[in-house]
């Protein structure tokens, strides 16, 4: 009996998008095209901001009744901040927006923006998290004296006596540098006012758009019914950006339709950027290899302001919270901080501070099993939990899992001993390869409970879906969640499928709009086929229910012999039947909801890069990459591949190439892509993914969230990959991306 | 001025300094044909020119009069392309923002040159940037649309 | 990043070209070649300029062709002209590896060889054949011509001899009896910017190596010969040792760039492996 679930169908997303008929923000014609003018400098006061005759501009002074965004998290010693949606008489980052000039043409808007006379003095600067918090350092928000928006600390009462016992002790420090997610699409937005109902559509780049609507109704005294959003694409586009509300305004007030599209400049300066993290790390071990104690100390530089809904916090306390990873630590003690600076917001991308944790983690081990004449997997079999549920010493709990055989399946797809030969021969040659792997396990599609345990004040988790079988035999169900990509009406579509008993072709997924969908929170945190294909189960299976009382009155058998499949429903052992579109004619359709607010699970991962250095240019080549997955029951394995792929492809991109640079005086010098360089083709190798199955019994689905995990193991699977490489050469590397700059230094100072 | 685009004349009016690229998006109204990065870069605006593919946004569209111009619109005749179809057997798109210029720049490739070997194909998608795929699938899918396309 | 207005104009002839660039050099009138560097310098309005003279439909600017020894390539000869041997020989089997080397595909369509030499970018790996061979450049304003040789062409980053009325038209690029040549580039990614890059080519006579030419490029404001490296190989073996030996004197000579990116100490080791392994790329083209 096998259903639509766990097939590699086609997506039903793609035949629009290859004829170039998908919708995207900036496809949108608009009367009117907004651009914005932003700050020169990192920090400053501004002494003035002059329009030439006859030019429309926004400043601050117009929005005077706008609140600032300012997300608040009531633990931590969190310290809220107040973004003005256009800088109020300071600036405190080098693209911050100022001022709005609005044009018929998106050219026209940037003349228009050059010829602004916008005068600031420079007032010192904080770049990086060292200087924010160093004695004297200038205080960038009033009330912030030493830039330290939030920290938390935490020391196990058996953390002492067990690191006491260590025979071996081991520290690293690695440093994470500052990644930007660089969505191939802009963020953009199109306000339309409709003079008839007074109401403004906002079409915009967002993950969440009910969470936007919410936002900026209230910032803009909206009722809520004034507003529409529609959010037809995505990407880096988790927080609500000050530029939406904005545009929001402008239509209001013109009462016309009016556009922003993003260029690439202003998305690398001023969108959001992630991952500028350091964190040391000392593992206790005993003599056989097995933790005893861990210790952490994180500085997360989160840039110059909060963004909204998850504040400046996520990144120092997501890594303090899941350090960790896979593995029995033992005891614990943590110390983490968010770290105000003159740079670009910090916020949530895909992986959100796990890419550094597992980097401190597996980097630690690598190293500890240097120091214990071990081989990296040696020491990992010796720590990863094998004992399921397992508690956290900050109090996660590892649902059911496989961490150990995920590792083995990885092992030996890579053939080790194989792979150490060539590696031995080619040394000999003057060729450096190397062999690096990770594994983490990663926390998906937790609901409100885990975002209630943060301390903020928007609480985001469930996922409601609201559905309908009509009397066409399709079924209709409506999405608060937001895909981008993933593929997710298709996946739901499969869901859906089998449990109402319909051919996923029937099955219609209503996403991305305000008006059409019932509240939903969105998509991230790996989240969305765990929650709104739980809350789409649920519904589903209401129908179903109803469905085969229907079908069993119409067919005069017992509900138990009713079998309803690709849109029949017929009785078992006879060829009596009748097409589920009739039953609904019959019943005058069907409509029921579901509703999900589900605790979590943790997939897992062991990811192994290999790699070449060529040790004279201190270019590294990944050439072979393998992933085994364990992220419970694939509902498509085609689309779960590709978010590995994906995700991988990032990785690479953090571990070797991608890089927001800024000088030492907040001026950000990788504002193009021949700067800010990701990775094509030719980056990145042929992938191997392999898949564990373990069903999660804490979701609806059986599946565990994924979209992430690409992103996490694979920059400490290539660093590993590399100092593995570099061991005779006695180099270390613990920076990301390990640029061929920075390898240099290190295989020069050795020399 | 007028373009020529997918066998079709547009007579438009544009300022000198718009790039092709929004030419065919503001003024032709074909979308399909997406903007990355507009300095050369990410190829979301690759469009095929007298049979070369280009930047569409490193060319003014006063430039590209008297051209023949192909966009991902004039693609698929009724049903998909091979290598439209091949995109979707091998889930060669995720959010299929930059599936347009991947396209345009395959099958630019594949009819100058027919028998791209896979390195060559490898070499070809590199000029276009892709954030979801991790490239993997579209390089299966245009191979296998090259294989496709040498055997019928 | 939408280029500033300008005025755009599409001569068909060569004076037509030069008296209207004549007319608007001195408000800010440019050539447009190629457009694959000026048009993203304008996307980014680095560069505004307030006419543009488009030379894409001079015919007799395109192709390129054998005179007295030389080979003369028109100005907007496009770099994907060069992928398959744009003349026989040696020649144009080092013009066609090089070029593949320029960025990607879809820019290779429609760059061109003059457009590259007058936008002097120290990457560019035409610059760095032009100087490496003694190329010359043919400059013409509307009442002359003048030729320039190419390392005196070449005057910084992004820097030439080129008047602001003056069109590049015509590069020279001779190549003399030697039939052994080897290239080698260092850059981030396929298609990036070279950090550096080395071209050598000379002749074997008896296994020795005569007329022997190295230059590099990306590594100094402009590409230059390197007299010293060059002084080490003449009258020797092309073996590993003498190789290294070079390489070494290109190193030592170098007067780096740096960058973020790139240290001066990086820089001249990156040199060193470039120019070694452009001596061993003459060796073996597999």
């Amino acid at each position: 009996m096998t259903g639509w679930v766990g097939r590699p169908i086609t997506r039903f997303e793609d035949d629009a998008l290859l004829r170039g008929a998908g919708h995207f923000t900036a496809d949108l014609p608009a009367e009117a095209y907004l651009r914005f003018v932003r700050s020169p400098v990192a920090a400053g006061i501004i002494d003035g901001c002059i329009a030439p005759d006859g030019v429309m501009m926004i400043t601050d002074t117009d929005l005077a009744s706008v609140p600032p965004i300012k997300p608040i998290i009531r633990k931590f010693g969190y310290v809220p901040i107040a973004q003005p949606v256009l800088a109020r008489g300071v600036v405190r980052y080098t693209g911050e927006p100022v001022a709005a000039v609005i044009g018929q043409t998106e050219e026209q808007a940037e003349d228009f923006a050059d010829l602004v006379s916008l005068n600031i003095t420079p007032a010192p600067v904080c770049v990086t998290a060292e200087a924010a918090m160093a004695p004297g350092a200038p205080v960038i928000h009033p009330g912030m004296a030493d830039n330290i928006v939030v920290q938390t600390a935490l020391t196990t009462p058996g953390y002492e006596s067990a690191n006491a016992k260590a025979a071996h002790r081991v520290v690293t420090k690695i440093r994470s540098h500052r990644q930007a997610a660089l969505p191939m699409e802009t963020r953009a937005a199109h306000a339309a006012f409709d003079a008839a109902t007074g109401r403004v559509t906002l079409t915009c780049t967002a993950q969440m758009p009910h969470l936007m609507h919410r936002a900026i109704t209230a910032m803009l005294g909206m009722a809520a019914d004034e507003l529409r959003v529609i959010a037809p694409d995505f990407g880096q586009k988790m927080s609500l950006a000050a530029e939406y509300v904005v545009l929001v305004w402008a239509a209001l007030r013109l009462r016309t339709s009016i556009a922003w599209v993003e260029d690439r400049r202003d998305n690398l300066m001023a969108s959001f950027h992630a991952r500028d993290i350091a964190i040391e790390v000392e593992g206790a071990f005993d003599n056989e290899g097995r933790f005893l104690a861990l210790r952490g100390d994180i500085t997360a530089n989160v840039g110059a302001y909060a963004p909204y809904p998850n504040t400046a916090a996520v990144e120092p306390l997501m890594s303090f919270t899941e350090l960790p990873g896979p593995y029995d630590i033992g005891e614990y003690s943590c110390a983490a901080r968010g770290v105000i600076t003159n740079t670009c917001c910090s916020a949530p991308y895909r992986g959100v501070a796990r890419p550094a944790i597992t980097l401190a983690m597996e980097r630690l081990l690598d190293m500890a099993a240097m120091q214990l004449g071990m081989e990296p997997a040696e020491i990992r079999r010796r720590n990863l939990i094998r004992i399921f549920p397992h508690t956290t010493p900050t109090g996660l709990v590892y649902d059911n899992a496989a961490y150990v055989e995920t590792m083995e399946m990885a092992l030996l797809a890579a053939d080790v001993p194989g792979f150490r030969a060539r590696q031995h021969a080619a040394r000999a040659r003057g060729v450096y390869l190397g062999l690096g792997m990770s594994s983490f396990c990663e926390r998906t599609g937790y609901g409100s409970a885990a975002f209630a345990a943060r301390g903020m004040d928007i609480q985001p988790g469930w996922e409601h879906v609201d559905m309908t079988l009509d009397g066409d035999g399709v079924v209709t169900a409506r999405i608060g969640a937001s895909p981008h990509g993933q593929g997710l009406r298709t996946t739901l579509a499969q869901i859906i499928a089998d449990a109402v008993g319909v051919v996923p072709a029937n099955v219609r997924v209503v996403h991305g709009d305000t008006d059409h969908t019932p509240f939903g929170w969105g998509t991230f945190a790996s989240r969305s086929l765990v929650i709104s294909g739980g809350a789409s189960l649920i519904a589903a299976r209401k129908i179903r229910e109803r469905l085969l009382q229907q079908a069993a009155s119409y067919l005069e058998a017992a509900d138990a012999d009713i079998d309803l499949r690709d849109g029949y429903a017929s009785v078992t052992g006879t060829d009596r039947r009748v097409s589920i579109a009739v039953l609904a004619q019959v019943h005058g359709g069907f409509a029921d909801d579901g509703f999900y607010d589900p605790l979590g699970t943790f997939s897992n991962a062991t990811h192994i890069a290999m790699v070449a250095v060529d040790i004279e240019t201190c270019m590294v080549r990944v050439e072979r990459f393998i992933v085994a997955e364990d992220a419970g029951r694939l509902i498509n394995p085609m689309i779960v591949d590709g978010q590995i792929h994906g995700g991988v492809a990032q990785g690479i991109a953090n571990a070797l190439l991608e890089e927001v640079i800024y000088d030492e005086t907040g001026n950000i010098l990788t504002i193009s892509l021949a700067d800010f360089l990701a990775p094509t083709a030719h980056e990145i190798p042929a992938m191997t993914i392999l898949h564990r199955e373990t069903i999660a019994d804490a979701t609806m689905t059986g599946a565990k969230g994924l979209g992430e995990g690409g992103t996490i193991g694979a920059p400490a699977a290539v660093l590993n990959a590399i100092n593995d490489a570099l061991a005779p050469l006695k180099v270390t590397i613990n920076e990301m991306p390990a640029t061929p700059a920075r390898l240099h230094a290190a295989l020069r100072g050795t020399k | 001025m007028k373009l020529h685009v997918n066998g079709r004349d547009y007579d438009i009016a544009v300022e000198a300094r718009r790039t092709l690229a929004d030419a065919l998006r503001k003024d032709c109204g074909l979308t399909g044909t997406h903007i990355g990065c507009e300095h050369g870069v990410c190829g979301a605006c690759t469009v095929i020119m007298d049979g070369a593919a280009v930047r569409a946004c490193l060319i003014f569209a006063v430039q590209a009069e008297g051209a023949v111009i192909r966009t991902v619109e004039g693609l698929a005749a009724g049903g998909l392309h091979v290598i439209q179809q091949e995109f979707v057997a091998h889930h060669g798109l995720q959010c299929g923002f930059c599936t347009p210029g991947f396209l345009m720049l395959a099958v630019a490739a594949r009819e100058a040159e027919p028998d791209l070997t896979d390195a060559e194909i490898l070499d070809v998608l590199s000029a276009n940037l892709c954030r979801c795929t991790g490239y993997q699938n579209i390089v299966k899918a245009v191979s296998a649309s090259a294989r496709r396309m040498r055997e019928t | 990043m939408k280029p500033c207005a300008f005025i755009y104009h599409r001569p068909s002839g060569l004076p037509e070209a030069l008296a209207l660039l004549a007319a608007h050099a001195p408000t800010g009138g440019r050539v447009l070649a190629g457009g694959q560097s000026l048009v993203p310098m304008m996307a980014y309005r680095m560069a505004q300029p307030s006419h543009l003279i488009d030379i894409n439909h001079i015919a007799t600017l395109q192709g390129a062709a054998m005179q007295n020894g030389a080979l003369v390539i028109g100005t907007t000869t496009r770099h994907a002209a060069f992928k398959t041997g744009i003349c026989p020989g040696p020649l144009g089997a080092m013009l066609g590896f090089v070029s593949s080397h320029i960025a990607h595909g879809p820019i290779r369509n429609r760059g061109t060889f003059g457009g590259s030499l007058a936008n002097a970018d120290p990457a560019s790996e035409w610059c760095l054949v032009m100087v490496t061979l003694g190329g010359r450049v043919m400059l013409q304003h509307a009442s002359g011509t003048r030729m320039v040789a190419a390392g005196d062409f070449f005057t910084g980053v992004m820097a030439t001899a080129l008047a602001d009325d003056e069109m590049l038209t015509e590069a020279h690029l001779p190549w003399g009896q030697g039939d052994q040549w080897g290239f080698y580039e260092i850059s981030r990614r396929a298609g990036d910017y070279a950090l550096a890059m080395c071209l050598v080519v000379y002749r074997l006579d008896n296994g020795l190596m005569r007329d022997v030419r190295l230059g590099i490029g990306g590594a100094e404001a402009t590409p230059r010969r390197l007299a010293a490296a060059e002084a080490i190989l003449a009258g020797q073996a092309p073996t590993g040792p003498n190789f290294i030996q070079a390489a070494d004197a290109a190193a030592a000579m170098l007067k780096p760039m740096t960058d973020h990116n790139v240290t001066a100490l990086f820089r001249r080791d990156l040199v060193r492996a470039a120019v070694r392994r452009a001596l061993h790329h003459s060796l073996n083209h597999e």
